[in-house]
């Protein structure tokens, strides 16, 4: 398990001019794919270059991968969530590809974040679906999160039973799902995240995030992307007060992938 | 006259039937401006050119009554103000110089009548329209804010308009992916049957992406892209933006615009592709008046003339009247000049972003904008006497007789009638300060709006000031602040535009960077009224001669009148948005102190100017003469919190405005649940002021910093070279859990923070 580091540590991540610590991470390619719609894009591509990755935007009508080593569905509202969130997007010539790569041997990791985990259980990756906030407005909030499994390939480098904060910002965030698909994620360990501090949606289970049974496809409604640099990521951490907006407890959902990859 | 025949109302025909009566009236005009538009064509209007000149001659396009005192804006410019300005007023927005080759763009509007017909679609078009005229700059928007002003907290209606005003904002802006750094939120009866949505967008480009609306070129090409034009906001700038509301009058819910914020962000993305590529001569984005402005602003600013064909535009009613068209306001459309040569390329990111477009005419050499329909020509005027040769009116004012009466009524208040607690009372008067529904936490609103998006925002609300970084590898970035008091510039129309300037300056300066730019938005009722014109007239000129005191110069806004419902306007609210630069936006100075055993100072002076405050507004009260302004001092106290930001002599600083001392400390201490321990004594006896004036005054020309130990030599002396009054009132205690007024109260901070942040969400769920 690689050691927590502390936001005094990693102050240099944010420097985009230095090269990446490790150039082994460098060489992996993280695709993000650009729906119409989508928001968070080119926060979720920062991240991963600040993680110390190369990353590869994708355009969603496009039908090749351009030979990625990982996927990132990023938030916003793709075509509008004028249907249901992620129900058009899901459809994207690009998708049939991520769906084929992340179910193929290799079992390519893919990570969906809120309109992204929407698209991914639209695509039927990951079981269950967003309704709307329980108090049906749109909540933007720093919000505390349980890493419950430290197992996928994007939460290597938590520990088990960490907390971490990380920015929530959706209107359709209520996590749902049938009885028995709960009672299979929990009896399986697929809730990767749980929120903590308070359920902000009235998520069923507290559930913030869940993986498939690879471990290798996540899902998760807050925004880990927005938590990587000091001073633009969250007012809160995980490890207690930090000063204003230095929360980067998201940065290790990227560099998790990095290091599984290169593992 | 049957309606088909109305609809094909030609130049020819209207040439040969000079006495067809037209509804000239119905669309805004008056009999005298009618006869005007009849000697500049020599002939009666057509029905299509009468309903370009109604929307384009609107008080909200173009400016008439407002016109001759905004010229102050240009007139009052200095050299040293002029410095960084790239774009001036007129275009689009303002465009300032930032450095490194980086220039930013933004602009403040109003969306307030729509907005009150429509709370939901009128607040979201509001961030919609200016989000497009950033855009129309060749700019990337990076940041929006908006100042929201609503009738009683406690009023039935008020409901209404704030659930939908709220949402709307953020279903918008929220979409495009736009965070949302700041804002204001004032409750007030004035406001009652007319809110006031403005809303601020601010975008960024390097220098050699600037684009202007201009169509030249002979033989360019003219498209419209991306919504189709449908029957919504018709006549939304003349007949919904430009008169009082009135109950005798229809519902002019027709005239509201509705939204698609998706449409919008496709067309943010295939606009700044077509930026990227060069693909585009001159840009305009279709807001008021649509068609009608887009055309004849493109064709009057640039050197030729424009032949437009009306069949080609793409409708989502196939219904709709030639004037309807040209009128309509639907939502998310622009309008480009395109070589033929790109026509091609243009195309080509048409289809990758799946937008629609329709090539509706040409740049031509006759300097006349023609327009034909069905293969006649309906419309064949100068499109500068559309654009720019509106009328303009010297309307006339006067200072109200009652203004006498309302200057003499100081707010006086005795501690019998609990209007001025002193001792073990200004505990509980903190408290119920801190709860109000004017300073109460607006996190109920703000929570509502995303304000990571884009991973650039270094600064939101509630800090002094929204900041986002421009650069991100220098850090180079901007501070926005908006800043309005409709109360104190109901007491004094001049003082009180130049305390809304000073309060935004003092905002950003204090989050540590330099003022460089104001927009603003002129809120007020109706122009026809002298009174009302005397308020415009004072204000204007206030801001400008503020503007110039300070070195500061405006770049350009909107200014709003008939915001009035009957015979009864708004309080006037002159709101200013002031733009501030960084080098390094990771040196922005927080509102609330976190270090324990920090000492606490206050700089500036305390006098008693309680009138119009916020502490008289809660015991009812409105009158006497708003604070005091000095702006040469402001310009000290600016530049030395710009300073002490950069060179790390402090670690947290907060104005002192609405609410006095005693919100500002209050403040501070609840931004990250850090205690303190104050005293006053030393202050009080300074100034000469007692412990409650000292707590609530609104003396204006104070800030509340505190200094690491370390910095506090460096600190005083700062001060004394520029002899500025300072004083320690304390010292930051992380243990203590309480606000600690020594000697003479505490209020405790969970206490104080259920005050504060209970209040909204118990009006509105």
């Amino acid at each position: 398990m690689a050691q927590h580091l502390t936001a005094e540590q990693t102050p240099l991540v944010a420097d985009l001019s230095q090269p990446a610590p490790d150039s082994r991470l460098a060489d992996v390619r993280v695709g993000v794919v650009t729906f119409p719609g989508t928001l968070d894009d080119r926060d979720a591509a920062r991240a991963v270059e600040i993680a110390g990755g190369t990353a590869v935007p994708l355009w969603y009508a496009d039908t090749d991968l351009q030979g990625v080593d990982a996927v990132i569905l990023p938030g916003g509202f793709s075509y509008g969530d004028y249907l249901r969130a992620g129900a058009i997007a899901r459809f994207a010539p690009l998708m049939d590809r991520i769906v084929d790569a992340a179910s193929a041997d290799g079992g390519m990791p893919v990570l969906g974040i809120c309109n992204g985990f929407q698209v991914l259980t639209e695509a039927h990756l990951l079981p269950g679906s967003m309704i709307k906030n329980e108090r049906l407005k749109f909540l933007c909030r720093d919000q505390g999160l349980r890493v419950e499994n430290a197992d996928t390939a994007w939460t290597g480098r938590f520990a088990q039973g960490q907390e971490i904060v990380v920015p929530l910002k959706n209107q359709d965030g209520q996590y749902v799902a049938d009885r028995r698909a709960l009672d299979e994620l929990e009896a399986e360990h697929r809730v990767v995240f749980r929120y903590a501090g308070g359920n902000p949606n009235g998520s069923r289970n507290d559930i913030a995030g869940i993986t498939n049974a690879r471990g290798n496809v996540v899902g998760l409604m807050p925004h880990p992307e927005h938590a990587v640099e000091p001073g633009f990521g969250a007012d809160l951490s995980g490890s207690g007060a930090v000063g204003m907006r230095e929360g980067t407890d998201g940065l290790d959902v990227f560099v998790s992938v990095l290091e599984h990859l290169t593992r | 006259m049957s309606e088909t025949h109305f609809n094909l109302d030609t130049i020819e025909h209207a040439a040969a039937t000079p006495d067809t009566e037209l509804p000239w009236a119905e669309l805004g005009l008056n009999e005298t401006e009618f006869e005007r538009i009849k000697e500049i064509l020599g002939r009666r209007p057509t029905a299509a050119e009468l309903a370009m000149y109604s929307v384009m001659w609107s008080e909200h396009c173009s400016y008439k009554s407002s016109k001759v005192h905004l010229r102050q804006f240009g007139e009052k410019v200095t050299d040293e103000m002029r410095r960084n300005l790239m774009v001036g007023i007129g275009e689009n927005a303002g465009v300032t110089d930032i450095g490194d080759g980086w220039a930013v763009t933004f602009k403040i509007e109003s969306h307030n009548h729509p907005s009150y017909v429509e709370p939901y679609q009128g607040a979201a078009t509001g961030v919609g329209g200016i989000v497009r005229d950033i855009i129309s700059m060749g700019a990337r928007p990076v940041a929006v804010m908006d100042p929201l002003r609503f009738g009683a907290i406690d009023h039935p209606d008020t409901q209404r308009v704030v659930h939908g005003i709220v949402a709307g904002v953020g279903g918008y802006g929220n979409s495009l992916g736009l965070p949302n750094i700041g804002g204001e939120v004032e409750f007030d009866p004035c406001y009652q049957g007319n809110p006031l949505v403005n809303a601020l967008a601010v975008g960024v480009m390097r220098h050699e992406d600037i684009r202007l609306a201009t169509a030249s070129g002979t033989g360019n090409r003219v498209v419209l892209f991306g919504a189709r034009t449908g029957g919504d906001g018709i006549g939304g700038a003349s007949v919904l933006a430009s008169e009082s509301f009135d109950d005798s009058k229809p519902s002019k819910r027709p005239a509201v615009q509705v939204g698609d914020p998706f449409a919008e962000k496709v067309l943010i993305e295939c606009c700044l592709e077509l930026f990227k590529s060069s693909l585009v001569e001159g840009i305009q984005d279709l807001g008021a008046a649509g068609i009608s402005c887009a055309t004849s602003e493109l064709a009057s600013n640039g050197d030729g003339g424009m032949r437009v064909n009306l069949d080609d535009v793409l409708l989502r009613d196939p219904s709709l009247t030639p004037g309807e068209i040209l009128m309509s306001e639907s939502q998310e459309r622009m309008m480009a000049v395109v070589t033929p040569e790109k026509a091609a390329a243009f195309e080509a990111v048409m289809a990758k972003w799946d937008v629609e477009y329709s090539w509706i005419g040409e740049v031509t050499d006759t300097g006349r904008l023609v327009i034909d329909h069905h293969g006649e020509v309906i419309v064949d005027v100068d499109p500068r006497t559309v654009a720019h040769d509106g009328p303009v009116y010297e309307r006339p004012y006067a200072r109200p007789e009652s203004q006498d009466a309302l200057q003499e009524a100081h707010f006086t208040g005795s501690p019998e009638d609990a209007a001025r607690p002193s001792g073990a009372e200004l505990g509980p008067a903190l408290l119920e300060l801190m709860g109000s529904p004017n300073l109460c936490s607006k996190e109920w609103v703000t929570s509502q709006y995303d304000r990571y998006v884009q991973g650039n925002t270094a600064m939101a609300m509630p800090d002094d000031a929204g900041v986002v970084r421009v650069d991100e590898r220098s850090n180079l970035g901007v501070a926005l602040s908006t800043d309005s008091n409709g109360r104190y510039t109901r007491l004094d129309p001049y003082r009180g535009a130049q305390l809304a300037l000073a309060q935004a300056y003092r905002n950003v300066a204090t989050a540590g960077a330099r003022p460089v730019a104001v927009s603003d938005c002129l809120n007020f009722g109706s122009p026809e009224d002298p009174d009302v014109m005397w308020q415009f007239a004072e204000a204007v000129r206030g801001l400008a001669d503020g503007c110039q005191a300070i070195g500061v110069p405006v770049t350009g806004g909107n200014v709003s009148l008939y915001n009035q419902t009957g015979g009864v306007a708004i309080n006037p609210t002159p709101v200013v948005a002031m733009m501030g630069v960084f080098d390094d936006v990771t040196r922005r100075t927080p509102s609330g102190w976190r270090e324990d055993g920090q000492a606490v100072y206050l700089l500036g002076e305390t006098a008693a100017e309680l009138d119009g405050s916020e502490w008289a507004r809660l015991r009812g009260h409105l009158g006497g003469t708003p604070p005091r302004v000095d702006l040469d001092r402001e310009r000290v106290l600016a530049d030395m919190l710009v300073n002490m930001s950069r060179d790390g002599m402090i670690d947290a600083a907060h104005d002192v405005a609405e609410g006095g001392l005693g919100a500002t400390l209050a403040e501070m201490a609840l931004r990250f649940g850090v205690g303190a321990r104050i005293g006053l004594g030393e202050v009080a006896e300074r100034d000469g002021v007692d412990l409650f004036t000292l707590l609530f005054s609104e003396t204006q020309g104070r800030a509340v910093a505190s200094v690491p130990r370390s910095e506090e030599v460096r600190f005083r002396d700062m001060c004394t070279v520029r002899n500025y009054p300072f004083a320690r009132i304390g010292v930051v205690d992380a243990e203590s859990g309480s606000l600690d007024f020594q000697g003479e109260f505490a209020v405790g901070l969970d206490e104080l923070r259920d005050a504060h942040e209970s209040t909204l969400p118990r009006h509105f769920g």
